[in-house]
């Protein structure tokens, strides 16, 4: 029985273990959307002046990262589970959770393939993406501390 | 006759004045012919600015509506609490449907006191211990903003509510314990216009606290924790810490709220989520002069550590 409790203990910890690496990897995807999208925001709030060459730089940087997210290897079934703020919704509804993130894919390109040229219009590209960030984060996120 | 029997008769009479005294200490309440008289005639203008900082659209909208569909209140968002599942009404001015008979001391009367036109109460989850704070002037003002929006015919469905929740008039007694227009936190002589306009918008109208502050088990919010961020009543995690206290927005400066408020990203960029991106997108209308009052606020609040326990984890926290 005892070896039967540590066999099934192990496994536990093996699987939350091999989600570590998933859970990790795919917050730190979100780390670096989260510095790219930084260089921009703070251009746009007048802490940083515009500069086109760093906003080119950044939102060609932040749409590669973003073309690069795959749903279904980011985000294996029981990969909600362990040190993460990823929804079970995510799970429940993986067509919605997959069209927040295309949505998000074909906000970054097409902001990349167009960079602000100026902090006019830069302000409309930033409140775009960061429609994108929200929507998907108000349903697909939860909030642990 | 014998004792028992005497006692018998005794508790029946105690019983019935028991329930008497439940009665009476649990009757709807309206406002006095006094406070009615200050409401005044509303200006619609005004009004919006209440009405988006009073969030109405949040509940009262369909779910996940833009733009001028924002504006037609049909209701219909279900709150699944652990008293049972709420779900906001029809306010739009339908006559039928929504609010468009209702007087504007019927409104008062709803925002100030939980009751309806024709005097039930209202369950807390409409917001009203946080909007009993507000100004009779800016409730008027509302009221008149209101009245220019889209009627929209429908009606939602119940709430549906487990036993003794179901029972309306317990609330009376709900209301004798939380129900209270004062602020809830006292402020020294001297204190900042901008502080106290924040302190307003927070309390009041803003209805912060209704998420930000734990509950306690008759489901009223902890005044001791106040806004030290609370396990969802709704859906799953936590509302977040907005103190300064551990846990909370120390190392946020006024600045970085305010920006919060208008932009919805934090001050290491990630985004805001859950219920609060309505709210962010609501307050965003307001004016940087009202975000930065909500921001002075906050910073003037008594720290206190996170209102619901650290999450079972073998790892260090991530963000």
């Amino acid at each position: 029985m005892k070896k039967f409790v540590i066999a099934v203990s192990a496994i536990a910890l093996a699987t939350t273990a091999a989600f570590a690496d998933v859970i990790a990897d795919r917050q730190a995807v979100m780390k670096e959307n989260g510095k790219q999208v930084g260089v921009l925001v703070k251009m746009v709030q007048g802490e940083a002046d515009f500069d086109a060459a760093a906003v080119m730089a950044a939102l060609t940087k932040l749409n590669e990262n973003v073309q690069a997210i795959d749903v279904a290897a980011s985000f294996p079934p029981g990969s909600d589970k362990g040190d993460t703020t990823a929804s079970p919704k995510i799970w429940e509804d993986m067509a919605g959770f997959q069209a927040e993130v295309d949505k998000f894919k074909a906000a970054t390109a097409e902001a990349a393939a167009a960079p602000a040229q100026s902090l006019e219009a830069l302000k409309p590209q930033v409140a775009a993406i960061g429609q994108r960030c929200s929507s998907c984060h108000e349903t697909f996120r939860i909030k642990k501390d | 006759m014998n004792l028992p029997g005497k006692l018998a008769i005794a508790a029946v009479i105690a019983a019935g004045i028991g329930g008497l005294a439940f009665w009476y200490l649990t009757a709807p309440g309206r406002i006095d012919a006094e406070a009615a008289a200050v409401l005044g005639t509303g200006d619609a203008a005004r009004g919006e600015r209440i009405f988006w900082a009073g969030g109405c659209t949040s509940c009262h909208a369909r779910p996940k509506s833009e733009g001028e569909a924002l504006l037609q209140l049909v209701g219909g968002v279900q709150l699944e609490t652990a008293f049972g599942t709420f779900v906001a009404p029809n306010i739009s001015p339908d006559v039928n449907d929504g609010i468009g008979a209702w007087s504007q001391e019927d409104f008062a009367n709803a925002m100030l006191k939980g009751v309806s036109p024709s005097g039930r109460h209202y369950y807390p989850a409409f917001p009203y211990a946080s909007y009993a704070r507000m100004k009779p002037a800016d409730v008027a003002d509302l009221y008149a903003f209101m009245k220019t929006l889209p009627a929209v015919a429908g009606r939602a469905p119940d709430h549906t509510l487990s036993f003794p929740f179901s029972f309306r008039r317990g609330i009376g007694l709900w209301k004798l314990l939380y129900l209270d227009d004062a602020p809830v936190i006292a402020m020294a002589e001297g204190t900042p216009e901008n502080v106290l306009l924040g302190r307003y918008l927070v309390e009041g109208p803003g209805h912060c606290g209704e998420c930000h502050t734990p509950r306690n088990i008759a489901g009223g919010t902890d005044k001791g924790q106040w806004l030290a961020g609370a396990i969802a009543a709704e859906g799953d995690g936590v509302t977040p810490n907005t103190t300064s206290g551990e846990g909370g927005i120390g190392d946020w400066s006024e600045g970085d709220i305010a920006s919060y408020l208008e932009t919805g990203f934090t001050p290491d960029f990630d985004s805001v989520g859950g219920s609060m991106v309505e709210v962010q997108k609501n307050i965003a209308r307001l004016t940087p002069e009202d975000r930065a009052a909500i921001a002075a606020y906050l910073k003037a609040v008594p720290p206190r550590p996170n209102g619901y326990p650290a999450r079972p984890s073998t790892q260090a926290p991530s963000d």
